[in-house]
């Protein structure tokens, strides 16, 4: 034995190399089948990437402007989300009240909902002849649907839960009892949340929303059947993706590669929160 | 003026004035409490007796279901917790991880309206009081646990409460910090001029930092009073082996105490009516043999059914006629050649048991 090895880890480590469990077959070649199918579609992106032409394709005015409308639209979406959804994380995670369990589960078929039905129930409620949409209209002269504002709604409506599920499984991992220490020190039940609750969730907070960011970011089914496909106004890069391949395939994969460029950089950030599963 | 459980009461216009009543499916809690300022009452009772439930309750964080709560003569039971004049120091502490000692100290001035700059500085005063002034800027995790309880105390204290609870103050300490700690909340408490109310399950937190015991047992008062006067009258189980002494119940007639269950112990208080009997373990003397020289009228046929030892002497658990512990020196465990199952007569001179009415 070594003098480096702990007591712990080595007679384990003896046990494996007494003796080497093979993988079965049966196990191995489907994970790795597996594995090939999850890979091979980024490995192909990247072969077939117009690399000469990619400076080029990227500075184009229409890759920007699609760039900056995803980049405004997510990062709006998740603020919103943010601002009404950590307090319903809160009300779901620390009250009780008739039919807590029904609105929980509300809160969550967003995130199985196919987002076209999400489009098209956005537009049922929203839209100019929609259930509150005709009032927004007729009273205030506001028109959602076709709109960035509109573009704004749909992520929010298919990225929202995300952050919600996010910070109600922290909160309810986070001891409740510090808010009772703030609330025997006077603080409101408020001003526990704000000072005390909020700081400590902060971690799981951050989490929902680069999730919620993430999901906001790719949104494209609720985002074309609610707010259309106008470029400038409501084309998103995904939007911006899936017209390219109609008409210039190289353009697509161009901005695709953006969009990959993204999703690892965020994956990179929260490497230590999901990765590291283990 | 005249309450639900017949008390009268408005006669304390200053302290505590309590009768919790605490509801549940399958725990009732029904506890008496008063208090005058500068008291320190230690609610003792076993795991699960309602102690907690009782702090809880006065601290406005469980509600009552019925009974009454006044401090000071004003009403608290109608009162929103954050909005009761009260202080409590919790069992793990629940410094708030996120904040240095200083501003942990300082949120209750803050939230009750003090500027950040008057909070901080009122906090500061607290820790530097409690010897803390080094360590104002470090947050909790890098405080010692004794360093943490004293943090938990002046927070508690920094909102000037008229009631400070303490919930097991001392439990998550291991045993050296515990005796410095226990030193130096006692000196604590003696100058906090209202009234203090500190649950535990250790008698001798209790009777260090308490004035007075409340003891309570299944959810209600057992019994109350100074430590000392517990320690030589316990009425139940539970305090006669927290403070060590074999209890009986029984009928007195003279100077014989007849026991509901098994025979008679002669003691030298002179009694009529229900009585308890307490003798220390130490009193207990044994032998193989029936003694034929000795004087003591108190002589039973037991059989010893477990032995451990206690400090520096074997503590022997007895059953038979009179089931009892008696404390015995090393040497005198071996020269009785005592081991479980072993048969064995015990005797206890009258002058040490000690009768008194139930």
């Amino acid at each position: 034995m070594t003098g480096s090895d702990t007591l712990e880890s080595r007679p384990r480590r003896d046990r494996h190399r007494g003796r080497t469990r093979p993988v079965p077959i049966p196990l191995l070649v489907p994970a790795l089948v597996g594995l090939a199918f999850l890979l091979l579609p980024l490995i192909a992106l990247l072969v077939r990437a117009p690399w000469r032409s990619l400076p080029e394709q990227l500075t184009s005015a229409e890759v920007w402007e699609a760039l900056r409308l995803s980049l405004l639209c997510a990062m709006a979406a998740t603020v919103l989300s943010l601002v009404v959804g950590v307090p319903l994380a809160w009300l779901l995670a620390r009250t009780r009240f008739p039919g807590r369990g029904f609105v929980r589960a509300l809160v969550t078929l967003p995130l199985v909902l196919p987002p076209v039905v999400g489009g098209v129930a956005l537009l049922l409620a929203f839209g100019r002849n929609g259930v509150i949409g005709q009032w927004l209209d007729s009273w205030f002269g506001i028109t959602l649907p076709f709109t960035t504002t509109g573009v704004v709604l749909a992520e929010t409506f298919v990225a929202m839960p995300f952050l919600v599920i996010s910070v109600e499984g922290t909160l309810r991992a986070a001891d409740p009892r510090y808010e009772e220490a703030a609330t025997t020190l006077g603080a409101s039940r408020f001003t526990a949340f704000r000072r005390v609750t909020l700081p400590l969730i902060a971690p799981g907070v951050a989490a929902g929303a680069v999730l919620a960011w993430a999901r906001a970011l790719g949104e494209f089914g609720a985002t074309i059947t609610f707010a259309g496909n106008f470029p400038g106004r409501t084309q998103t890069m995904p939007l911006a993706v899936y017209l390219a391949l109609q008409n210039d395939p190289a353009a697509a994969i161009a901005l695709s590669l953006v969009l990959l460029a993204v999703s690892i950089a965020v994956l990179a950030a929260l490497r230590d929160r999901w990765m590291t599963a283990s | 003026m005249t309450d639900l459980d017949g008390t009268t009461t408005g006669v304390l216009t200053e302290g505590l004035d309590a009768h919790l009543v605490v509801d549940r499916s399958t725990f009732r809690l029904d506890v008496a409490l008063t208090a005058a300022p500068g008291d320190v009452v230690a609610l003792l009772g076993p795991n699960g007796a309602g102690k907690t439930t009782a702090l809880r309750a006065l601290a406005g964080l469980t509600p009552l279901t019925s009974g009454r709560l006044r401090l000071d003569g004003t009403r608290l039971d109608t009162m929103p917790p954050e909005s009761r004049p009260v202080g409590v120091v919790f069992q793990d502490y629940l410094l708030f991880p996120h904040l240095t000692a200083l501003d942990n100290v300082a949120f209750g001035p803050r939230c009750r309206g003090a500027s950040k700059a008057e909070a901080r500085a009122q906090a500061a005063e607290w820790l530097d009081r409690m010897g803390l002034a080094d360590h104002a800027g470090a947050k909790p995790r890098r405080l010692s646990g004794g360093q943490a309880q004293r943090v938990a105390v002046a927070r508690a204290l920094a909102t000037r409460p008229r009631l400070l609870l303490l919930d097991e103050p001392l439990a998550a300490l291991d045993a050296r910090t515990r005796l410095e700690v226990r030193a130096q909340l006692r000196r604590h408490l003696a100058e906090f001029e209202a009234v203090a109310v500190l649950v535990t399950h250790d008698p001798l937190d209790a009777m260090v930092l308490a004035d007075r015991l409340v003891v309570v047992e299944h959810g209600h008062v057992v019994q109350e009073g100074t430590p000392s006067h517990i320690a030589r009258h316990p009425r139940t189980d539970y305090i006669a082996r927290l403070v060590g002494l074999n209890l009986y119940r029984g009928r007195a007639e003279g100077h014989t105490v007849r026991l509901d269950a098994g025979p008679a112990i002669t003691t030298t208080e002179e009694l009529s009516g229900p009585a308890f009997v307490a003798f220390p373990p130490g009193a207990v003397t044994l032998y193989r043999e029936r003694p034929t020289g000795s004087s003591a009228r108190n002589l039973w046929r037991c059989e010893v059914a477990g032995l451990e030892t206690h400090g520096d002497q074997i503590r022997a658990d007895l059953t038979g006629e009179l089931p009892l512990t008696a404390d015995l020196t090393t040497v005198a465990a071996a020269e009785l050649d005592l081991h479980p199952g072993a048969p064995v007569w015990a005797t206890v001179k009258a002058t040490q048991t000690h009768a008194y009415p139930a």
